[in-house]
């Protein structure tokens, strides 16, 4: 359980290894992969509610899959996990939209409608990824 | 193409690509001389009793923008499911998406459990979306309805708290409806009793408070039925016009007339068809 709120979500310090978040494969800025950067842009979030949102589901499922463990066993959350992975490898081509239907279902968000269904919803995006970049990525030749 | 972010998949839900150059706006508008728009609101009141047979929910029909009366006649009164209805004060926007998102999932979840939703449930999946955004949605509920447990009232705060009730109050109002409650309230009133103390109640919001205003809405929530009062008192009227600065014919008198007719002759004659398939 995270005590120490939305605070701790923000990163104290910069591993002394990683000094340049967006290096590349030959260890310097990587501007045309990854973009502009600062360290502004790195530490500190736009908005309070950045972060967390970012990392709402996870935390959410680390809670569960905690809690799982504690009363039901290790296999609980385990037998979950292997499922959940099963069914997230159910993709089409990475530029494509997925309905991601077994995944859904795993997770119960098939009876419920959060605001990533309504806004910003990635079925009427107006723009496509680039398919070629985003299969090299995938295959990791990028 | 140059960021990693286009090669990955993208999420739906809130996006904060705007909030550093709101920021920026935000810091150097003023010294531009310009104000930013400013959404708009519900200053509100709105209240809910328990009685006899069920509950009754109340609330007035203005929307304002910041000095500005953006909307005289507007509902505040929102279905949440057959049963349970919920008025909402703060952000009109707000409000009314986040109680559209609670319907949908309580009739989703009404239809996988087979049963009628509980007015603890619609309290639940609301204040944990409203802790989940930290007050960032500002919206102040009234929550009200009939289950097989009986008639249930909860207030909800924008950040997420929530009281189990027998009357209750919200909005810019909510002083003045809480002091007409507290004097009269009595456990167990019929309905016409208590009909009429939420009218006086959102009457004494609407004549004290400057954010809201124009007429009452009721609605009363019993098991068998749901009564959806709207508008059940008008208690700010317009003003009808009394006179008119149209002159009738005959007011000027006419002295001399000369006609004159003008001549024309037809030069050409073209004919453009119209399509009208």
């Amino acid at each position: 359980m995270n005590t120490r709120g939305l605070r701790s979500q923000l990163k104290d310090s910069v591993p002394v290894a990683g000094l340049c978040p967006q290096a590349g494969p030959y260890g310097i800025q990587d501007t045309l992969r990854m973009g502009f950067s600062s360290v502004k842009n790195e530490l500190l979030p736009s908005h309070p509610l950045e972060l967390s949102e970012k990392n709402f589901q996870l935390n959410q499922d680390k809670m569960n899959f905690s809690t799982l463990r504690n009363i039901q066993g290790l296999h609980a959350p385990l037998k979950l996990q292997m499922e959940y992975r099963a069914a997230k490898q159910i993709q089409r081509l990475p530029f494509l939209p997925s309905s991601n239907l077994a995944l859904d279902t795993l997770k119960g968000t098939d009876e419920s409608i959060g605001f990533e269904d309504i806004l910003n919803d990635t079925a009427q995006c107006e723009v496509t990824g680039e398919p070629h970049i985003m299969t090299e990525y995938k295959l990791g030749l990028l | 193409m140059a960021t990693l972010s286009v090669c990955q998949p993208q999420f739906g839900g809130f996006s904060f690509e705007n909030c550093k150059r709101n920021t920026l706006l935000e810091a150097n508008i003023t010294k531009l001389g310009y104000g930013l728009p400013v959404g708009r609101k519900t200053g509100t009141t709105i209240c809910g009793i328990v009685y006899k047979d069920g509950v009754v929910l109340g609330a007035d029909t203005r929307a304002t923008e910041g000095m500005v009366v953006a909307d005289k006649n507007c509902s505040k009164i929102h279905y949440i499911s057959p049963n349970i209805y919920c008025c909402g004060a703060g952000t009109a926007a707000d409000t009314e998406m986040t109680t559209q998102l609670i319907s949908s999932n309580l009739e989703l979840h009404s239809l996988s459990t087979n049963r009628l939703p509980r007015v603890a449930t619609a309290n639940r999946m609301l204040k944990q979306m409203l802790f989940r955004y930290q007050g960032y949605i500002g919206a102040a509920l009234v929550l009200g309805g009939v289950d097989c447990n009986g008639p249930h009232l909860y207030s909800i705060y924008p950040h997420g708290s929530t009281d189990k009730l027998p009357y209750v109050t919200m909005g810019s109002g909510s002083l003045a409806a809480m002091a007409v409650f507290e004097d009269r309230y009595r456990p167990n009133m019929e309905e016409e009793e208590a009909k009429r103390l939420v009218r006086d109640a959102i009457a004494a919001g609407i004549f004290n408070d400057l954010g809201s205003g124009s007429n009452i809405d009721l609605c009363v929530i019993t098991k068998d039925r749901v009564d959806y009062l709207r508008p059940h008192d008008q208690a700010n009227q317009k003003g009808v016009r009394s006179g008119d600065y149209k002159y009738g014919h005959g007011t000027t008198g006419v002295l001399t007339k000369a006609v004159t007719p003008l001549q024309l002759e037809v030069v050409e004659e073209s004919v453009q068809t119209m399509d009208t398939s």
